[in-house]
């Protein structure tokens, strides 16, 4: 204590000397962020979900083709994402993650306006996945369509 | 007190005796004799935080109920409200009664949240309680979010997959905030499980602490008297008129409650509130899918932000517009210079009107549609 204060050369007489008891506040409080973090990590990474193992699905049989008429949609589900095949009036037909890019909503074909449409926002997206109107930032994203037989089958692209 | 007025004080029962002894009831008898509240034209606004208060017990007690039988999966929460619904004696009614009280805390709160912005009831020694208060209103917002998903319909699933994803817009912390929501990428059982332990664990242990300092404050410092009311009274020279809280003030928030309690009633009755269909991850959201409405005003003005602006995503630029909006109701009352000075504050008031207007403006227009 006393060569503590000499140390300093400040203290004045009669005045508290403060690094033993800065030390200790220093201690208590290290021992208190310790014990918070000590507490608080676990805890913090237990908020944090696994990464659940998808089932990474690289194809699906979407339809039949013989079921769907042309300028109709259907959608199913593609793995662990919403996806939606359409057949165009020409007779071909497209796939994609059926998410909408601006807020992840799940589209769908609208016969009567004959292009893809998300009911959330009102976004509307071509037959080739691409934006006509309203919030999306960017196109739907494509699968790839294979018809084997009457199966339609899509897969990544 | 009556006994005292006729003469003598009187002898305490043996019960309060004991309690006396061994507790200061102090604070009790502060509020129970002496606390006064003012009384203006204004004043009925006093009750709206009361009411606000009395809806959220009504919540908690209806709550309850419902988690005696609800199941909190995907596979059995659509049904085990139907249960609740259909099978269980008064269920529709105890049902019905939380969901339109949730409806109804959300107004009684917005509606408190205004008429403390426009009468500057959070001038200074009041910041505090405005600050808890705004909390208050984001954790009922949370509520309102969290319960939504629980009956797990086409509708909430929707509301929730929009939700979430608007959290996921934030620069920087987007990701991983939407990730914690959802606990995994896509909204499934575990957000399920997650929502349910946010709506009837994780919210109510913070509304009750922030309910409890809010209250704590309130009591403390009393009813704030609207600067034209003192105003007023500074010129005439009279102080502003006060009623005594016990038991006159106590009364009028009584035949609140018991008058808000027929409407909560009335309307579960009459107007019960539909179930929905079960949620299918998979299926298209349905044609005219709204949020609940107070989140209405947000969704219509979402629809009109454009894709991008200035080459930023323009749900980026609507989300950091919101969380600016945010820090300056929570700043309000230290960037309302004017008002904090004892002065009038015409910017502040015109803003508060235009907030007001915007809401109510968006929400009836998303209404009409």
């Amino acid at each position: 204590m006393a060569t503590g204060s000499a140390d300093e050369g400040t203290s004045t007489e009669g005045a508290p000397e403060p690094t033993r008891r800065e030390l200790l506040d220093l201690a208590l409080v290290g021992a208190g962020v310790a014990l918070a973090g000590a507490v608080g990590y676990p805890a913090a990474q237990y908020l944090v979900p696994p990464i659940a193992a998808a089932p990474a699905e690289t194809s699906v049989v979407a339809a039949r083709a013989s079921e769907m008429k042309p300028g109709s949609g259907k959608n199913f589900r593609f793995g662990d994402k919403p996806a939606l095949l359409v057949l165009t009036p020409s007779g071909e037909f497209r796939a994609y993650i059926a998410l909408c890019p601006h807020l992840n909503c799940i589209v769908q074909f609208r016969a009567d306006l004959g292009h893809i449409w998300c009911a959330c926002h009102n976004g509307q997206f071509g037959l080739d996945g691409s934006v006509l109107s309203g919030p999306p930032p960017k196109p739907l994203e494509a699968l790839e369509v294979v018809v084997r037989g009457d199966d339609v089958v899509v897969q990544r692209a | 007190m009556t006994a005292r007025a006729t003469g003598g004080a009187p002898r305490p029962g043996r019960l309060r005796r004991f309690i006396e002894e061994r507790v200061d009831l102090g604070a009790m008898r502060h509020l129970l004799e002496e606390k006064r509240v003012p009384k203006h034209r204004l004043s009925p606004l006093y009750l709206l935080g009361g009411l606000t208060l009395f809806l959220f017990l009504v919540q908690v007690a209806t709550g309850v109920l419902l988690m005696l039988y609800y199941r909190a999966s995907t596979a059995e929460a659509h049904e085990s409200v139907r249960f609740i619904i259909t099978d269980v004696a008064f269920g529709d009614l105890v049902r019905s009664v939380h969901a339109w009280g949730a409806d109804l805390m959300v107004g009684a709160a917005l509606a408190h949240l205004f008429s403390v912005w426009l009468l500057k009831a959070y001038r200074k020694p009041r910041e505090m309680t405005w600050m808890t208060g705004l909390l208050l209103m984001m954790i009922v917002l949370g509520f309102g979010f969290t319960g939504y998903l629980l009956p797990w319909t086409e509708t909430s699933y929707a509301a929730t997959r929009v939700g979430t994803e608007i959290a996921g817009t934030v620069p920087f912390l987007g990701k991983a905030l939407r990730t914690f929501l959802r606990g995994g990428d896509e909204i499934g059982p575990v957000t399920l499980s997650r929502f349910f332990a946010f709506h009837v664990a994780i919210l109510p242990a913070a509304a009750t602490f922030l309910l409890g300092a809010h209250l704590l404050l309130v009591q403390q410092q009393g009813m704030s008297v609207p600067p034209s009311v003192e105003r007023a009274a500074a010129r005439t020279g009279k102080p502003p008129a006060s009623i005594r809280f016990f038991p006159d003030f106590v009364l009028r928030d009584a035949i609140a409650w018991l008058v808000l309690m027929a409407v909560v009633v009335s309307l579960a009755t009459l107007v019960p509130r539909d179930l929905g269909v079960p949620a299918d991850p998979f299926a298209p959201v349905p044609a005219g899918t709204k949020p609940e409405w107070y989140f209405l005003a947000l969704f219509e003005i979402l629809k009109l932000v454009p894709a991008t602006i200035a080459r930023v995503p323009g749900d980026v630029v609507a989300v950091l517009a919101m969380a600016c909006g945010g820090m300056f109701l929570m700043l309000l009352p230290f960037l309302d210079r004017p008002t904090a000075r004892g002065v009038r504050s015409p910017a502040f008031m015109a803003l508060g009107w235009l907030a007001l207007a915007v809401f109510v403006g968006f929400t009836g227009y998303g209404l009409a549609l």
